[in-house]
């Protein structure tokens, strides 16, 4: 990340005694420690407070009904796009499409904007450091049209190589979706210089910005992307709530992706007109009391503070390399920690990445194993899977201390009769 | 009860039947497609009973001493009684509590087994699901 994305006018340390207080999780002795925020985090009591009000005050649907509680409800919904649309800088509220999730917010651009915009010959140029979610709806719609995925590869630092960026684009180029953070190496990918290309040679780009908007002030409007996407449950927010930013006209362009209630203007037997964005998009009753939930998780991080949780992660990643890095046969995968988010990939000699997960949670530490849904990165480097720690704001140095000690024990449990 | 005690270590560390056969009546491996790991069992078969069995792969310590402790458990006995072994027979084997995930670590060598056998696909106590 480059420093004009962070906001450091907003920094002051975390209180990260104060912000554990609001997760009721962590109130056990010893605590849970919570290593796999990339997958998905805990939840602060004024997330789940802001739901309950929802179901125990005014529990209702929403853009229906002519009584109180419903209008309520609408206005609680639709309040909860603005602080969404105010999270990333959105131009206008109406950019905020509440999806289910990152993917959905994908596939829905996959279906969408693929369906007038890309056909045979078309190229959409990807990167080894998809998460599934970005690789697979764009594989779909490559199938479904004839185009061509290409990919931007990482050198052996686990960083995008750009030398290739150029050869990659041509007139042929219709779209580059690109993580902005990957999600196993914790790679910040330099992403205003891969739009800036992609834009110089007529293409539009789609941002994964799961592993970015939770952990640092993500800008959509002086990224200048195109679409940008990003899910609710990785951000201190309820699970079954996320969100599709796109520039207006090319949502107002764009097809409805789901048919059905909301989404309609007028409805006759044979034909249908379309409401506009974002309703267009948003078929069916939403995840109101979600949406509502994710409204207040936007409002818990900007109130902790996006630039104080980035330069906390950046403590506790330099600690973690600091200290994992001392394990004998310890492989830490990706780049240097000022390169990369909260996020430490590794495997340790003789032991496989599973029962590393498991011995660690007999010592309540939670921490992910597998191929976090990027097998192409695990065939890239040339693993099956890794164990992964990731960091958030609730974190504390001491979780990567009973990390480091845990390991220990996992490698005397593990290869005490082997040497 | 810690799913890392002694009797998987061992199996773990020192699995019994381990490698392949050069003319295996059957021959057959997998994935579990949720953690990579893989596993392939080698049966030769005389008479519809297991004479001689093998596996190889590479997996986590439930995934490699479960298959260890199944190569023991059907050594002479017939296919059939393989086909009937089931999700419990396997949890038994085992003999401590494994969450969702780690189960289907528990269950992959029988997978293989039934799979080699008789083409049966899905997991072992999800066949009619």
């Amino acid at each position: 990340m480059t420093q004009k994305t962070m906001h450091t006018s907003d920094f002051r340390p975390l209180d990260v005694q104060a912000i554990r207080g609001d997760f009721p999780i962590f109130s056990d002795t010893p605590p849970l420690a919570f290593l796999d925020s990339a997958a998905s985090t805990q939840t602060p009591r004024p997330v789940v407070e802001a739901m309950d009000a929802y179901y125990d005050t005014y529990r209702s649907n929403i853009h229906r009904g002519i009584y109180r509680i419903s209008e309520e409800a609408t206005e609680q919904h639709e309040n909860a796009r603005k602080k969404l649309a105010h999270l990333i800088n959105a131009p206008r509220t109406s950019q905020i499409v509440f999806t289910r999730n990152t993917t959905e917010s994908i596939n829905l651009v996959a279906y969408s904007w693929g369906s007038i915009n890309i056909s045979q010959g078309d190229e959409i140029v990807l990167t080894d450091l998809e998460h599934h979610s970005n690789l697979v709806p764009w594989q779909m719609l490559a199938q479904r049209t004839g185009a061509t995925l290409r990919y931007l590869e990482i050198t052996d630092q686990g960083l995008l190589d750009f030398t290739q960026l150029q050869d990659l684009l041509s007139e042929k180029t219709k779209l580059v979706a690109i993580t902005h953070v990957s999600n196993v190496l914790g790679t910040i990918n330099p992403i205003q210089s891969v739009i800036d290309a992609a834009h110089a040679a007529g293409a539009k780009v789609l941002i994964d910005a799961a592993q970015s908007v939770p952990h640092f002030h993500v800008d959509v409007q002086q990224l200048d992307c195109d679409f940008l996407a990003f899910s609710g449950h990785k951000m201190c927010g309820p699970t079954g709530v996320g969100v599709l930013y796109g520039k207006l006209d090319l949502l107002e362009e764009m097809p409805p992706f789901l048919g059905g209630g909301s989404m309609i203007r007028s409805v006759e037997r044979d034909i249908s007109t379309y409401a506009d964005v974002p309703a267009k998009f948003e078929a069916g009753t939403p995840s109101i009391a979600e949406a509502i939930g994710l409204g207040a998780a936007a409002d818990y991080i900007t109130q902790a503070g996006l630039a104080s949780i980035h330069v906390h992660e950046q403590e506790l990643i330099k600690y973690a390399h600091d200290r994992l890095q001392d394990i004998e046969g310890i492989t830490i995968y990706g780049p240097a920690p000022h390169q990369k988010a909260g996020v430490i990939s590794f495997n340790i000699d003789g032991i496989h990445p599973h029962d590393v997960a498991g011995i660690l949670d007999t010592h309540n530490i939670a921490i992910r194993a597998g191929h976090h849904c990027a097998q192409p990165l695990m065939k890239k480097l040339d693993v099956i899977a890794t164990a992964r720690a990731s960091f958030y704001l609730y974190n504390t140095l001491e979780d990567v201390d009973r990390l480091y000690e845990a390991l220990q024990k996992a490698q005397a449990l593990m290869i005490r009769r082997k040497q | 009860m810690n799913i890392y005690q002694e009797e998987l270590l061992d199996h773990y560390e020192n699995p019994c039947n381990y490698g392949t056969l050069p003319n295996p009546d059957i021959s057959h491996e997998e994935d579990n497609p949720l953690c990579g790991d893989r596993i392939r069992m080698d049966l030769l078969v005389e008479d519809d009973i297991i004479k001689e069995v093998r596996f190889c792969g590479h997996g986590c310590t439930i995934s490699l001493a479960a298959a260890s402790m199944l190569t023991e458990k059907i050594e002479g006995k017939t296919l059939t009684e393989i086909k009937n072994l089931s999700r419990d027979d396997i949890m038994d084997m085992i003999g401590i509590p494994l969450g969702p995930v780690r189960v289907k670590c528990a269950l992959l060598a029988l997978k293989v087994l039934k799979a080699g056998a008789y083409g049966i696909k899905g997991w072992p106590g999800e066949e009619g699901e």
